[in-house]
């Protein structure tokens, strides 16, 4: 009883953010409603007991990605009017494409094909199971290729984006480290011989 | 009343069904269509981990755990190649962005 509360409360909050995330206007608005999105999915996925990953996904998204988003948001100056336009226009195709997708993809889970109700409620785990532990027992050993391609991905992605938002200003000074220490005495130093004591 | 494996896989396609009328409706806004794809990922996780509970195999978190990564690297490149987009055109609106239109 407890969990079907827990589970409808914030499903209802998910789906509300999520609807609020596509529609407001500003969208700094909505990138703060999809760390609220993000939060009570969270929740929802320790009800499904994997604890690490509802912890990973509030450390990554909410405390890295989301960060970013807002970072980028707050840093373009954008014309939110300009950006809205069409947003009543596309409304009902938006709406239509969704309602259709969204009555195929129900009428496949429960139909009586797949029965997935069937599947019975999994034995809870005891309280001294670690779900990092066992997480990390099949990471590092079935799936260490893709745990190494995973680590690869993250590298390339780093230097992609300092690649390119990395730029040369003309107008700023720089230092050249070379050409600093290539530098030799006569290039500073002039000494100047002059005739002493005339008087 | 109690919550079955239906329940969850129905919560992740109303998810996703938002996230797909979101990218129909804001299709001028860039950045909101780079959140309507993380809400994607998001619903597509839900799958994952409502599977991996009731069919109790670590396989699917371990597979969200990887999905979770490359969104990272994707919201990262996909937000730098907005910052250099905007500093080019001065706006992020996606009917700018024609160039490769024939």
């Amino acid at each position: 009883m407890v969990e079907s509360i827990i589970f409808y409360v914030f499903a209802i909050s998910t789906v509300t953010t999520a609807t609020a995330v596509v529609t407001v206007r500003n969208p700094v608005h909505a990138a703060l409603f999809l760390v609220l999105t993000f939060f009570t999915s969270a929740i929802i996925w320790m009800t499904l007991e994997a604890e690490f990953l509802a912890i990973t996904l509030v450390l990554v998204y909410v405390g890295a990605v989301m960060v970013l988003f807002v970072f980028v948001v707050m840093m373009l100056d954008i014309n939110i009017a300009l950006l809205r336009e069409g947003f009543v226009r596309y409304l009902p195709l938006g709406l239509l494409v969704a309602l259709v997708m969204l009555g195929l993809m129900v009428s496949v889970v429960t139909s009586d094909i797949f029965v997935l109700d069937a599947a019975s409620e999994p034995v809870p785990k005891p309280a001294d199971y670690s779900n990092t532990e066992a997480l990390g027992r099949v990471l590092y050993t079935e799936h260490v290729f893709a745990f190494e391609v995973a680590a690869v991905i993250l590298l390339v992605a780093i230097i992609a984006a300092i690649a390119l938002t990395m730029r040369k200003r003309p107008q700023t000074k720089y230092q050249d480290p070379a050409s600093q220490i290539r530098v030799r005495k006569a290039d500073r130093l002039r000494i100047v011989k002059m005739p002493a004591g005339e008087d | 009343m109690t919550v079955g494996l239906s329940h969850y896989l129905i919560l992740a396609a109303v998810l996703f069904s938002i996230s797909i009328a979101g990218i129909v409706i804001n299709r001028k806004n860039i950045i909101i269509l780079l959140m309507s794809i993380e809400l994607m990922l998001l619903a597509v996780n839900i799958n994952f981990i409502a599977f991996s509970h009731y069919l109790d195999d670590l396989a699917g978190q371990v597979f969200v755990f990887f999905i979770l990564t490359v969104a990272a690297a994707e919201a990262a490149i996909g937000l730098a190649i907005l910052v250099v987009l905007f500093r080019n055109r001065r706006s992020i609106n996606v009917e700018d962005i024609k160039e490769l239109k024939w």
